[in-house]
Formats: structure tokens, sequence, C-alpha cells
């Protein structure tokens, strides 16, 4: 502590515990930490959360815990007298006090008053029913999530900013959403017309209505919501009604207190207001005439407060243009500065109907001075730089509406740091510069993304600048761009596989329709893509209970064969380890001569394939080679292919163990299974490894104290090494470890994915930590596989040849009584 | 110019085939693939995709559409038209469902 704790120092009062107020605390504490005892008073229960956030959290994006700024430790650290739940109700300048609801009184000597803003209620009937809402803090986003949970319909008035996040949350958490406007454009303050109307048909393909020209005149319902009516005669059902028609500043307390209070709190460039004394910060201040909403002029007005809390006296805040960015996923709206252009302005547009791109920029003489972009956003940062510093652009403002790269002469350059002028703002919402980052990484000596974000803001927020902080922070170290972005399942949808998975389980849902439904699929039956992919995670969900759904699987798991070029199919039976006998052989060597296969060949996987079955022969070349014990091979699927062995200490001189026979057990364990990409496996009798195990999915190397555990491995289109597992010392517990590893895949890779990609992604120390490590987990993993394993094996061809499966999958109609032409 | 006419011909019953799946039917310029999706809705198309002749009638369908088994080229099914970035056109026939069964127009040419 410094020498100044000796002194009785001067008390700060902060009424308020939201951003605007711990900004400017946050900012006051790096400029004079000592100064003040500081007492913070809010209303809410919680912590400083990040209330832009709010809408991430509605929409399962993040938690409660991701979204905290300031800890309660962080209080704790600082010396902050922290007061949750309990409002100041009224301020004494005379005597300089405040007073709490719960009745304490604090004096102050400087109060900053920071109490945001209050959601606009509109004068309607019905809006103290149980199930109407507003949108502003935690407790309605609980209110939204159990309404979530237990109901099915959802309106949102409103269909700003605020409303259309609202909306695409709970539809994202299954509820069916209907949004009213009062206007006939959506964000009709941010965005214009055009954008506006792009936006609307966007959502309504992802399934949500909309009541344009909409004024609600009442909610109806007795004991809860049961509906909305509008003035028009138009109703809608509802179970939940979201009021986010806007806010107004929350000004009842300073009013009371006989501060000057306009539309806002009235405050002058130093953030003070009629009283010397205290100071506003926020939502609920009026600066100049205007009143703030978005986060980056509140960022400005904490600096400039602390500065003067800290008793500087020359910084003043200026109101700045400011940017707009819609917060839903994989919908990019951008906006800045003027919407249309006025008198002596001009607009140049370009329109991409195809791609469903749109960009306005608004001219004045030479310099932009408005933007609005739809689809493709990444040059916003660009224009917003442009618009703020006035640039004039008359050399180029004939191409850069089609964004930075076209005027830079050609294809859109890797990222440049040092073309980035050090004022560039990188991050809107927190305002900060390229410059700072680029400090900040070097004197704090910062090395990843996570400490940038933490250290300098940059991101903290909205995160969608979080690419340009991730390719400064590589440029400025002079290394590769960390790829962060998660891949979504396909263009049905906006969730990524892991958020598909985790809701499957954690929602119970046992049906693709239920998932699509769920999960604010944009289409019905989904796509060639998801398809697939949902009816594998369903599978691997609830063994037993999922039905396969063979028209989600493409053809050559549908019919159990791959298909060739020419149309027609290759059969490849099971060769145990790569072991046949003579009976086999004839069978193949029968089949193949009997329905005109041309070729026979030894594949990779050491075994037989038979090449140009017609689809309409194979129950019969199944059935003929299942009387003489021959089984699929499964070549054709994501799932177990084949294990490799070498001959093994039976035969060879440097063979250690026998390889032959712990390969067909694997395979006799392991057979039938369903995996999100092909999974092969392979033992190796000594390290001359001839069956190949280093480059296997899972692959064994015996070694005389045991077995050497290799995973992750890939021959194809890029060759990966295995990484070492662990070394066992017996069969069985090669067996238990190989079952678990597989089920880890099962469960957590994404479909299509190989263990190699999936094992880079996690990294083998959590594989380690998963498999090697706990025991208990293991265990459970191999138990959960082998519990699969039970529905799985049954030989798929001998369904189809003598049990009747899938019938009309091998025959052609009838051929009608005219000739087709 | 010669003149054709459109002969009604009896295929089968539209539950013969699943929702979302497709059988096909020989026919002198090639194999017809009748496709059912989820709606019902009924659709006949040469069983050839306009990239590598890939049989349609093999792949996923979704909405009113088919994605090629052999390199996943979508084929819109009202149209018979590759959806872009692709381009190519598979022959579409006229195909209506009457009371549960499927009838294919057969061109004939005529005089």
């Amino acid at each position: 502590m410094s020498s100044s704790s000796h002194f009785v120092r001067e008390r700060l009062v902060v009424v308020g515990n939201g951003m605007a107020g711990m900004r400017t605390v946050d900012e006051l504490l790096k400029l004079d930490p000592a100064r003040y005892d500081i007492v913070v008073f809010g209303a809410e229960p919680h912590v400083n959360y990040d209330r832009i956030a709010l809408s991430s959290v509605l929409a399962g994006e993040k938690n409660v815990d991701d979204i905290v700024i300031n800890s309660r430790e962080w209080y704790a650290e600082h010396n902050i007298t922290l007061h949750t739940g309990d409002p100041v109700v009224a301020i004494d300048l005379a005597a300089h006090t405040v007073t709490s609801k719960s009745g304490v009184t604090v004096g102050y000597n400087r109060l900053l008053i920071a109490t945001g803003s209050k959601p606009i209620v509109p004068p309607i009937p019905g809006l103290n029913l149980p199930g109407v809402c507003a949108f502003r803090d935690l407790k309605d986003v609980d209110t939204m999530i159990d309404a979530a949970a237990h109901y099915r319909r959802a309106v949102v008035i409103g269909g700003g900013l605020l409303g259309l996040e609202a909306a695409w949350g709970l539809k994202r958490r299954g509820m069916e959403v209907a949004v009213v406007h009062l206007m006939p454009t959506l964000m009709e303050r941010q965005l214009d017309e055009s954008a506006g109307k792009l936006l609307q048909r966007d959502l309504t393909e992802r399934g949500i209505s909309f009541f344009t020209n909409g004024q609600t005149e009442m909610v109806t319902g007795t004991d809860r919501v049961t509906g909305i009516k509008l003035a028009d005669g138009r109703e809608a059902p509802a179970d939940l009604v979201v009021v986010a028609i806007g806010i107004r500043p929350e000004t009842e307390l300073a009013r009371k207190a006989g501060l000057e209070v306009n539309r806002g709190i009235v405050v002058g460039d130093d953030l003070s207001t009629s009283d010397p004394d205290v100071y506003a910060v926020g939502e609920c201040c009026e600066h100049r005439g205007a009143v703030v909403g978005l986060v980056a002029p509140i960022w400005d007005m904490a600096k400039v407060c602390a500065h003067h809390l800290a008793g500087g006296g020359t910084l003043i805040y200026q109101a700045q243009a400011t940017a707009t960015r819609l917060k839903i996923t994989g919908i990019d709206v951008y906006s800045a500065g003027q919407l249309a252009a006025g008198e002596d302005e001009d607009e140049i547009i370009l329109r991409d109907a195809r791609r469903g791109a749109y960009r306005k920029l608004v001219m004045r003489g030479g310099q932009v001075v408005g933007t609005v972009l739809y689809g493709n956003v990444t040059d916003g940062e660009w224009y917003f730089d442009l618009i703020r510093k006035k640039t004039d652009v008359g050399d180029i403002s004939d191409r850069m509406i089609l964004g930075k790269a076209a005027t830079q002469g050609g294809v859109a350059p890797a990222f440049d740091l040092n073309a980035m002028a050090d004022d560039a703002q990188v991050c809107g919402c927190n305002g900060v510069c390229k410059g700072t980052i680029v400090s900040t990484i070097n004197a704090k000596k910062l090395t990843t993304y996570d400490e940038v974000k933490s250290h300098t803001k940059a991101s903290a927020s909205c995160g969608s600048c979080s690419t340009l902080v991730r390719e400064i922070l590589a440029a400025t170290l002079g290394v590769e761009v960390a790829k962060p972005e998660i891949p979504k399942v396909c263009k049905c949808t906006g969730c990524t596989h892991e958020e598909v998975r985790a809701a499957i389980i954690e929602r119970k849902l046992k049906t693709q329709d239920a998932v699509r439904e769920a999960m604010g699929w944009m289409t019905k039956d989904g796509c060639a893509s998801c398809r697939p992919a949902l009816n594998y995670y369903l599978l691997c969900a609830w063994p037993g209970e999922y039905i396969d759904d063979s028209r989600s699987r493409f053809v050559n798991e549908r019919v159990h064969a791959n298909i060739q070029k020419d149309g027609t199919y290759s059969v490849l039976p099971r060769m145990w380890g790569g072991t046949t006998n003579a009976v086999e052989l004839a069978a193949i060597a029968t089949v193949a001569s009997k329905y005109g296969a041309p070729e026979i060949k030894v594949t990779g996987g050491q075994r037989l394939g038979i090449y140009g079955v017609k689809k309409q022969d194979l129950p019969a070349v199944w059935a003929e080679l299942g009387e003489a014990g021959l089984v699929s091979g499964h070549a054709y699927g994501k799932a177990l292919r084949t294990v490799k062995t070498c001959v093994g200490r039976e035969w060879c001189r440097f063979g250690t163990q026998d390889s032959t026979t712990l390969g067909k057990e694997l395979e006799k364990m392991t057979w039938g299974n369903w995996t999100p990409h092909k999974f092969k496996m392979a033992v190796s009798g000594c390290p001359r490894n001839c069956a190949e195990s280093s480059i296997k999915d899972l692959g064994v190397i015996c070694v005389d104290a045991g077995f050497e555990l290799m995973v992750g491995g890939n021959g194809g289109i890029e060759l990966r090494g295995t990484d070492k597992l662990c070394t066992v010392a017996t069969e069985e517990e090669v067996l238990e470890y190989a079952a678990a590893f597989m089920q880890l895949y099962r469960e957590e890779a994404r479909y299509l994915d190989r263990t190699a990609p999936y094992v880079e992604r996690v990294g083998i120390d959590y594989i380690r930590a998963k498999i090697v490590d706990d025991t208990e987990n293991r265990k459970a993993l191999q138990a959960r596989f082998l519990y699969a394993q039970t529905f799985l094996q049954d030989d798929p061809w001998a369904e189809r040849a003598t049990q009747g499966v899938d019938a009309h999958e091998f025959a052609k109609l009838a051929s009608p009584q005219e000739a087709l032409n | 110019m010669s003149v054709t006419t459109l002969n009604w011909v009896q295929i089968c019953k539209l539950d013969d085939i699943l929702p979302l799946r497709a059988r096909v039917i020989p026919a002198a310029k090639g194999e017809i693939a009748i496709f059912r999706c989820s709606d019902d809705s009924v659709f006949a198309l040469r069983n050839r995709c306009p990239h590598k002749q890939g049989h349609l009638s093999e792949g996923i369908v979704h909405g009113h559409r088919v994605a090629c088994p052999l390199h996943g080229w979508v084929i819109d099914l009202e149209s018979g038209e590759a959806v872009a970035p692709d381009n190519g056109c598979t022959p579409r026939l006229p195909v209506k469902v009457e009371d549960g069964v499927i009838w294919l127009g057969n061109d004939v040419a005529a005089g």
C-alpha cells in the first residue's frame, strides 16, 4: 500500500454496480488506486457483469459465469465495499450522504451516479401478468430461459437490436417466436430499409415470424399471459411476452435529489452534474442533449470521469460516431454514422442478391459519413475508421464500395500489421486501438489471445473483432495465426457440432426432427451434410433407443456396399485380422464368377474385394457369402474398417507377441461400430511395425514388455504419425484401452473428423488424462462402448440377404405396360 | 417440327416409395428416378447427374432437392437445375399423383 493509507481518505460512493460505474472505478484505480475509500451500491444481487452478453447467455452460447466482469475477489482486492441487492433510495446533496433501501446511510466526498436505464413500458393493459418480462438483466434472462423450458410460444414486442436478439435467443431455445414491430422495417434506427428487409427475410427463413406495422393494443390472459392483440385486429398466441421497445435513462433518484435532469441527468464535458461533487456516467446521463445506449461512448465517459475524480482537470468527453453490430449467429449486420443521404450527399449502393449481401456508403463531399452493411461486414471497421477520421477518400471513392482489398489493387491481402494505423480502432465495444494492443503485448509480454483480451479488453464484449485481435497478436509475435473458428454443422444452422451434441444429451433429444426443432434449424428435412451427422450423433447418444435412419445415410452406408463411378458396387467381406480360409475363398470365387464381377482385388486393409456387382444382385451375393460364414467388412462406412496385423511370433523370428490373434480379438470386439469417420487399427508384432501401426487411428506395437498403444495416425490426405498414448502389459488392457479410446472419439469428435484432427484439436495430454490417468473414466467409456456394441453387432448383409430388411432398396419398380421413352 | 402427345402411364403407388427416397424405372432414353419428398410431393427426373452421370436416385433427398451420391452436386427437383455454384440440368418428366397412384407423362412422337 502507498503511504496515503495512513491518512483519512476521501470517500467515493458509486450508485449503480453496472458496466459504466465499474468501468469508471476500474479507470480510477489505474490512475490513483489509493485516493478513495470506495463504496458501491447495486440494485441487482450480482457482481458487475457484461450486459451486452445477455443475448449470448439467452442463446445458450455463454453461461452466467462467462459474463462476469468483476468477481467478488476483485472488489475485495481493491478494498471496495460492495452492497448488492440494495439500491440507493435517497441522496442528500446538502449533507453529502446516500441512504439505501435497507437503511444504510453513507457519507461521501464525491458521488458517482451510474444508474443506467430502464426498459420503456408501453401503456397497454396486461403487462403485469406472469409470463411478461423485459430484456434488461439476468433476472429477465432467467425468466425467458425458464419459459423456454416449459412453454412453446413467445412474442417479442419490439423489432430493434434488443428485441431481435431476444427473439433469436428464444428461437435457439426451441420456442416458436413472433416479433411485433411498430415500424414497417426492422432495426430502423440502425439500418436502412433495404438492409432491414434483408434481415427480416433471413430471420423469417430461420423460423421467426413478424408482425410489422404492428401496434400492440393489449396483452391477454387471466392467470398467465395467453397472447397479444394488435390495434388492427391481428392476434398472436403467446406463453411468454418480452417487451423490448427501448430504454430510457433511470433518473428518478437524481431528480428527487434535486439534480438537473432533462431526458437524462445533465452532465458537462467533465461528466459532472449540476452539483460539482456529483458525477454521472453511462446510460443515465445526458451530454449536450444526447443520451447514449451503446458501450463505446460509455467507455469514453468512464475514462474522462475517472480522470476528473483522480484530480485531473484537462480531459473532456466528446461524443463520437458509433457503430452497431447485431449479435445473431450467422447474420452479419453493421452500421455506423448516417443511414441515408441528406441534401448534398450521395449514396453508393452494392447489392448481391444471390449471396444476400448489401452494402451502402453515404458520402458527403469526398468523405464517408455513414455505412450500412449486410451479409459481408468485414470492411465495417475500415469504413468506420474513415468516418471517424473524416478521411478524404477522393482517390478511391469509385472502388471503395467493393471493400478495402479492392482499393489496394487486387485480392484481399494477408493481414499486414504495418499497414494498419496505430490509432485504427480494433474493438468498437471497448474503444481499443491497434497501437494499444501492440504496445500492451510488448510491454506485458503477452502470448495468448485470452491474455490480450483480458489485458486490453479488446474483443472482450461482443467478440466480433476476435479474429482481428488474433491476427494482431500473431503479427506482433511474428507467428502464424491460431485459427479459432469453430465449424458449424452445416448451412441449415448456426449451431456448432459441440452445441448440437450437448443439447442432444442435456435436453434428451431423441429424433432428428426434435433436434432440428429445438436447435432452430432453418430447413425442415436438413440437408445432405447435417442429416448423416445428426443420424450419427443420435445413434451414438441413444444406443438401442434411436432407430438408425437409412435415408440419412450416404448411399454406401445405406446399401452396405461402395458405389463405384459406373454405378456398380464393390463387396468386401470381413477377413478377421487379415486371415481367411479355403471355404471363404471358394465362396468369393463362386459369387464373382456367377454374378459377373470383373475384378477381385487384395485391398489395403488385408482383405479381398469383389468389384462390379450390380445393385439388384447385392442381396443374392451376400446370401451366398453368408453361407460360407462371411459377414460385411464395413468397407463402405464411417465405421470400424479393418485391423491389420503382421504374422507375429507364431511365425516371425522377431515377433514378440501373438499380434495376429490380438488383432482378431480387437476386430471381434469392435466390428459393426459406427464412428464419426472411418476407423482403422493395426497390430504389429515388433517395433519393425510391418502392419503400419503408426499411421492408424489406433495402432498397437508389441514389445517385449507389453504393448505400446498409439493413436491419431492417418495415412491419407494429410499424413500424420500416431501419438503414443501409453504402454500396457496385457492383451486384456489393450482391449480395454482400445474400447475407451474409440468411445471417447465417438462421443467427442465432429462428424467426418478422423482421429488425427480430433487428437490434434484436443491434444494427446487431454486424451491421456481421460483414458490413462483416470481409471474410472476409462472403464466407464469402455462400458458405454460395449453396451453400444450389443445393438450394433448384427451383420447388415445377413439382415438384407435373408431377413428382407430394406427390400425396396434393391428392387427396381416393375416396368409399366407401356414402354417409357 | 415433330408433334408430341403426352400419354399418362401408371407407374406405382405413392406408398411404394418411402418419403425422402427414390426408386427407378427403366426407360428407352435412360433410367427414370421417381422421388418422394417429405411433404409427399413427387418428382421424376432422368437418373443421371449433369456432372458425371451419378445415379441421383441414390442421393439424400432434402426439401425439394437431392444431393448426388458421387460428388455432392445438389439438384433442384422442381427445375432439374443444379443448385449454384454448380451449373447443369437434368431433364424432368411430367408426373402426377392421383388417389395415391403415381402417373408419369410419356412423350410419344405422333404422326
